[in-house]
């Protein structure tokens, strides 16, 4: 318990390094994600196609090999970024599709009579995907979309494995550097995480019972 | 919600007109593609040295040798065999959840609830770190054991989803006919709520192997180490793009075949 208190300043940037690492590639992810998402919806067959591979290729690949990648084969090719920003960059990519599949499956459980309506009005694809289609579906999302970063979350502790000392780094050096309280230490990253992922995962489950209700 | 209301039944202006867009994003996308390859395939200085190119043939003689392909094959092997080992220890451990988390009495179901979003609440990786430091295993057993507890935590709450969805009446007719409540959920409840639950399970089964990669930053041998460490280091970094490409195709090959299954077992079911 020492241990920890006495290096709690250490934890703490820990902690601040894992909720950078969160937000920035948290708010890249929905923003591809939701390129993709509407790519995968549009009536152009190539951008389908290659929203479609898009997906399939990143989310069958473990985020340590597209970890593995920014971190080590981008700076073997000629791209030299600090690790941090590699990091970011694989955090991205890999949490994009996810992000698509949730706006996708969202946006397929809008009612069919809410686009046939928007059509009868005489809206555009452009126009009844952005005001009648993306609100609606964005607002059904929210549940899933949560469970996508709360896994984010999880995974930025992989950044660990690649020279980012985020909350993992921190307590492995902690644990190398005292090694009678190894698992006091390692309980006190485990709270950290927690402090995130229990309120969103609660947060989720709030909002889920809320649009259910409204539906 | 299928997409083709969303826009009019295309005239043939129209049609023309997508067309004309389509094969235009697909030449940017080929393009874009072309381009990344040249400049792979372009040969590189390097601090006043000329380099081959990423798909010279100096770079990919090494996968001619039989020995390097029974390398990778047995890091392959150890990422099965981890993931096969964590994925019983997974649905055992799921079971085990989810009739804990639906039994009627508060004293076990509370605390279960409590571990169980524990578990689920931290990362897979920390997991492995605690095992392999606090109790000092092999790298192995940390990996399997951590996966092994985390998945079976979401299983379990799959699961628990799945005996929740049940109709009601399954569980009275049960009882009715004179079966105990753990007879009941044995042999009416369960194993309904396995097979409905079972494309989710598979899917987070190929989540489970997936995971297996993470062994690569705590010391188990499995593929990606294999290849980007053990082999990498024996050869040189030469070779450090094609053991890349290589191990991604590996991984996409077994990750593709197992989610076609999850979707085969999900159009099967409707």
């Amino acid at each position: 318990m020492n241990a920890v208190l006495a290096n709690l300043p250490a934890f703490f940037e820990g902690f601040r390094v894992t909720l950078l690492l969160l937000v920035i590639s948290g708010v890249g992810a929905l923003i591809i994600g939701t390129i993709v998402a509407a790519m995968r919806i549009s009536p152009i067959r190539s951008m389908n196609a290659f929203a479609a591979v898009y997906t399939e290729l990143l989310r069958n690949t473990p985020l340590t090999l597209v970890l593995l990648f920014c971190a080590l084969i981008l700076p073997y090719i000629g791209v030299t970024l600090p690790y941090f920003v590699c990091a970011v960059i694989g955090l991205t990519l890999y949490t994009s599709p996810f992000v698509a599949e949730a706006l996708r499956s969202g946006i397929n459980g809008v009612p069919i009579g809410q686009a046939e309506a928007a059509r009868s009005l005489g809206l555009g694809f452009g126009q009844s995907v952005s005001l009648i289609i993306f609100p609606q579906a964005f607002r059904m999302v929210i549940p899933p979309l949560i469970n996508v970063m709360i896994a984010l979350t999880k995974n930025t502790s992989v950044a660990s494995g690649f020279f980012v000392v985020e909350l993992i780094g921190v307590g492995k050096n902690l644990a190398n550097l005292n090694g009678n309280a190894v698992i006091a230490i390692l309980l006190a990253v485990a709270v950290f995480y927690l402090a995130i992922t229990i309120p969103l995962g609660i947060l989720s489950q709030r909002l889920e019972k809320k649009l259910v209700v409204l539906r | 919600m299928s997409s083709p209301v969303l826009f009019d039944a295309p005239g043939p202006k129209t049609r023309r007109r997508s067309l004309i867009v389509s094969l235009s994003v697909l030449v940017v996308i080929v393009a874009v593609l072309v381009w990344v390859v040249l400049i792979l395939a372009a040969p590189r200085q390097s601090s006043g040295i000329t380099l081959p190119g990423f798909f010279a043939p100096s770079r990919w003689d090494i996968f001619k040798d039989p020995v390097v392909w029974s390398f990778i094959g047995i890091g392959a092997v150890n990422t099965l065999r981890a993931a096969g080992a964590a994925m019983v220890l997974a649905l055992a451990m799921g079971l085990l959840f989810a009739n804990l988390r639906t039994s009627p009495h508060a004293l076990i179901r509370i605390p279960t609830t409590v571990v169980q979003e524990f578990l689920r609440g931290m990362p897979v990786l920390l997991m492995m770190l605690f095992i392999l430091l606090a109790a000092s295993t092999s790298a192995f057993w940390a990996v399997v054991v951590a996966l092994g507890v985390y998945n079976g935590a979401i299983i379990g709450e799959i699961l628990r989803a799945g005996l929740v969805a049940l109709p009601r009446g399954q569980r009275e007719a049960g009882l009715s006919l004179g079966l105990t409540r753990g007879q009941t959920k044995a042999w009416v409840e369960l194993p309904q709520a396995f097979r409905q639950m079972l494309p989710v399970i598979v899917a987070q089964l190929v989540v489970l192997l997936k995971d297996t990669s993470l062994g690569y930053i705590v010391g188990y041998n499995e593929l990606i180490r294999t290849t980007m460490t053990s082999l990498n280091a024996f050869y040189g970094n030469r070779y450090l793009f094609s053991l890349f490409i290589v191990t991604l195709v590996i991984y996409l090959g077994i990750n593709l075949s197992l989610s076609a299954f999850a979707r085969w077992l999900a159009r099967r079911r409707n």
